[in-house]
């Protein structure tokens, strides 16, 4: 494992490569599979380089810790806004998440749907590109329009494109009080719905999933306000009376239940240790329970409002990654293959001149190929299959 | 300010491209008598005008694909234009340049209440979009201050931001889809009514990108739902350093305003002579703005003026009705009217991390001094986005040549200290040559790859962003 514990070190190693380099932080989300290649892992650049809690900015190195960044935070009252998935339970990993993977796959959780995505609250990146060139972007202040943005294009590119060294963030502050409201034994259709309605008023919900088993094996809706003690109240006491036509629905205020439950969704806890291949459905919220529906033998969790679909499709499933991506493909979204193996591309195929363009950054950005090789590609053949 | 040479063969083939683009359009959506050209020779950045050779306003995707087809085939550069209100330049032309205008793309094609999305032309006004959804509760966040002219087209491009992004964000956090046509024609559907978009963030690049990358013909926009209410409370300070401390103090405090608006002496004196607002005589004043229903507005301006009392004010004015809040706007909204009135002002925008106020504003008066031209600061600083307008006289020999340099040396500051060039208005031309100041050469390069991924031939909007000696090689290359 080549760990450079230097940004100019891991760039002379990079432009020094012959061969194909698998780009890891921790190693915990080989999302996509693990491709080929000398592993070369960031971990070694690791520290906080600069936190200004009065501007909400924090800089970081890419190999820190996730958890030493939540703690840092956690010091001054603030967060990452952008909630980030632990994927090891899922995804049976082992290792120390980095703040740099979760950008690189843009991982966000449940507070997306009110808050933004990772690469909503990315200010900054530097990053070492296929060359061996280390490439600034953006920088550390929240409003840049200073040229190109290549901060989001890092965000979500697995590590195909260059090597994130560093990476600048918002944060926010973390709200005084919390609370889930929770209406049992709705269908998904009706499930969904009452998340629209939820999200459609002015009460800033910050969660909003449907869990098909929730803790008493029974469906759950759940949604979280965030705020001052007596705004959280107010607002969940307006909730309730605009979805009365779901049933009662009760009010949890205790911090740490609240936030147990959210990372159980966060972390899609419900398929942990079971069997079958997991997918991640990104649609238009109120097409999700059809999609679900019209797939034989799976089981679903939905968040962001029903937008984000969890599939869990155990061996005896009659869906497959046929059926699934065909679903997407009418109804728009996108669907990855986050465990499991298959003939199937993990990543979503691209329509052809999207997946031109796609091709054609790999090109630009990693013109010898060497990072994370087949990890993203487009494969022609399968665009049709979609 | 230099632009590139017209290629003197594509002068000469006017009469053969005006045929050929109106094969593909109707007759009055193409425009080359040089009398009616005149018209785009300019956006809002008024100092520099040039006619361009024709002027094509499109009245369907299919006939942007068409006409830019054509052009790529005769090899022609062309400059995209939203509604025009560039304060950069993004939209001005060079002699041997198509504009292509989306004026007549204005339609909204869809609206979802329930997943939360509007989906429009890119012609259509920022303002009306918020204006199609707007009776039935929901908005559209981005606001910049040309909302009712801007153009959802332009506010892609130069990826706006406006007052009230330190909660919502900018446009590219509330973009969720678009129809891109590339140089040569290439129709594309990027994202859409979901969340993150398969692949590459390619509309994250997109937005931002100046009309360089491709011409957005649709746009799919997230929508919310208005809150309950907003009311502002203003404080008067009596120097920055004390109101820098109270913005950072209210920012960590807990409480997410929708807008902390920033204005210091020299513009609160114009401002008070222009519209009456009844701000007080002091160094720095702010206006904080907080949501939701009237008890939860309370219990947040509580908190922000508990902090702003440890500051010592010389003045808090917190409002209680709808009266008030207007009077406390007053004077912010019409800021840039008032220095209108006084000057010809030049309008900056470079950002800075919210730390560095208090440095910033005393470094700029220094130089304000130094140059002999007045500058007054209004600004977004929860984010940090300043706005310095620096005043002189058109008319006077020289004055226009020192306030740009005066500019330039500000926005160094702001790239000095942390910060970046432009927050919310884009390079265009304006700060097309500044940018070796904010970045090396390899970031450069790493950015203007991207451009020949999109349009190999360098031929929509091509002399702006980067500067012309960086971009030289792949221009001259693609010819």
């Amino acid at each position: 494992m080549l760990t450079p514990e230097t940004e100019p070190e891991l760039a002379e190693t990079v432009a020094g490569a012959q061969r194909p380099l698998r780009i890891l932080g921790g190693g915990t989300r080989p999302v996509g599979g693990v491709p080929g290649g000398a592993p070369l892992s960031t971990r070694a650049l690791s520290g906080v380089e600069l936190y200004e809690p009065g501007a909400l900015t924090l800089v970081v190195r890419a190999g820190t810790p996730l958890a030493e960044v939540e703690a840092v935070l956690a010091g001054e009252g603030q967060r990452l806004p952008f909630e980030p998935m632990d994927h090891r339970g899922l995804l049976d990993t082992q290792g120390e998440p980095t703040i740099g993977g979760v950008v690189a796959a843009n991982v966000s959780g449940p507070r997306r749907i009110q808050a933004g995505a990772c690469r909503d609250f990315l200010l900054g990146v530097r990053f070492v590109d296929g060359q061996g060139r280390v490439i600034r972007n953006g920088g550390r202040v929240m409003k840049n329009v200073t040229g190109y943005d290549l901060v989001r294009l890092m965000a979500g590119s697995h590590g195909t494109l260059g090597v994130i060294t560093e990476v600048a963030l918002k944060v926010l502050p973390v709200p005084k009080a919390t609370g889930l409201l929770t209406i049992p034994g709705l269908s998904d259709d009706r499930g969904v719905q009452a998340l629209c309605r939820a999200l459609g008023s002015p009460y800033e919900v910050t969660g909003a999933a449907h869990l098909q088993h929730g803790p008493e094996g029974t469906p759950m809706t759940m949604i979280r306000l965030e705020g001052f003690e007596a705004s959280v109240a107010y607002r969940a006491g307006e909730l309730k009376a605009r979805l009365a036509e779901y049933g009662p629905a009760r009010l949890e205020t205790d911090p740490e239940a609240v936030h147990a439950a959210w990372a159980a969704v966060r972390d899609v806890a419900p398929f942990h240790g079971r069997p079958g291949d997991v997918w991640r459905l990104s649609v238009k919220p109120t097409d999700a329970p059809g999609i679900v529906a019209g797939l034989e033998g799976v089981e679903a969790i939905y968040d962001w409002g029903g937008g984000l679909v969890w599939l869990l499709l155990p061996e005896a499933a009659g869906a497959d990654a046929t059926a699934i991506r065909q679903a997407v493909a009418e109804a728009g979204g996108h669907a990855t293959r986050v465990r499991g193996a298959g003939a199937a591309p993990a990543f979503q195929p691209l329509p052809a001149p999207v997946a031109a363009l796609q091709a054609g950054l790999k090109q630009r950005f990693d013109p010898k190929g060497l990072f994370n090789p087949g990890l993203m590609e487009q494969q022609a053949r399968d665009t049709s299959a979609a | 300010m230099e632009l590139p040479s017209p290629n003197p063969e594509i002068l000469t083939r006017k009469a053969e491209l005006v045929a050929r683009l109106g094969e593909v359009l109707p007759p009055a959506a193409v425009i080359s008598d040089p009398a009616e050209t005149r018209a785009y020779e300019c956006d809002a950045l008024t100092a520099y005008k040039c006619p361009p050779l024709a002027v094509i306003l499109p009245g369907s995707t299919r006939e942007v694909s068409d006409a830019l087809a054509i052009c790529h085939d005769m090899g022609v550069p062309v400059v995209p234009r939203g509604a025009g209100t560039s304060l950069a330049g993004g939209a001005l032309p060079t002699e041997d340049s198509v504009i292509l205008g989306v004026a007549r793309l204005t339609e909204v094609l869809e609206t979802d209440y329930d997943n939360r999305f509007i989906r429009v032309q890119s012609g259509r006004t920022n303002l009306s979009v918020t204006g199609a959804v707007e009776d039935d509760g929901f908005f559209y966040a981005p606001d910049p201050s040309s909302q009712l002219a801007c153009a959802i087209a332009g506010n892609i491009a130069m990826n706006s931001g406006g007052a009230h992004c330190l909660k919502y964000g900018v446009t590219t956090n509330n973009l969720l889809g678009v129809t891109l046509v590339q140089m040569d024609g290439t129709v594309s559907e990027i994202g859409g009514a979901h969340l993150d978009a398969a692949g590459y963030d390619l509309l994250g690049l997109i937005c931002g990108s100046e009309g360089q990358l491709g011409v957005v013909t649709e746009a799919t926009l997230r929508i919310l739902h208005a809150p309950e209410g907003a009311r502002p409370v203003l404080m008067g300070f009596n120097s920055n350093e004390v109101a820098g401390a109270c913005v950072s103090d209210i920012i960590k405090a807990g409480v997410l305003p929708v807008a902390i608006e920033f204005m210091d002496r020299p513009c609160i004196r114009a401002t008070e002579d222009f519209a009456h607002a009844g701000y007080p005589d002091c160094e720095a004043l702010l206006i904080v703005e907080v949501e939701g229903s009237d008890a939860e507005i309370d219990a947040q301006l509580e908190v922000i003026t508990g902090i702003a009392r440890a500051h010592d004010p010389v003045e808090l004015r917190q409002s209680t009705s709808d009266e008030e809040s207007a009077r406390i706007w007053l004077g912010r909204k019409s800021a840039f009217g008032a220095m209108g009135q006084i000057n010809d002002y030049m309008c900056l925008d470079g950002t800075i991390p919210v730390s560095a106020l208090p440095h910033v504003l005393g470094r700029i008066r220094q130089m304000s001094a130094e140059y002999g031209l007045d500058v007054a600061n209004v600004f977004h600083a929860g984010d940090g986005n300043m706005h310095p307008l620096i005043l002189f006289d058109a008319n006077r020999p020289g004055d226009l040549e020192t306030c740009e340099a005066l500019g330039a040396e500000i926005l160094k500051l702001c790239v000095e200290v942390g910060g970046c060039l432009t927050g919310e208005h884009g390079v265009g031309v304006e700060k097309r040559d500044l940018m070796t100041h904010q970045y090396g050469p390899d970031d450069l390069d790493a950015q203007m790859a991207v451009k020949d991924v999109f349009d190999p031939r360098w031929l929509l909007n091509p002399a702006k962003v980067f500067p012309l000696a960086a971009s030289d090689a792949r221009r001259i290359a693609a010819e």
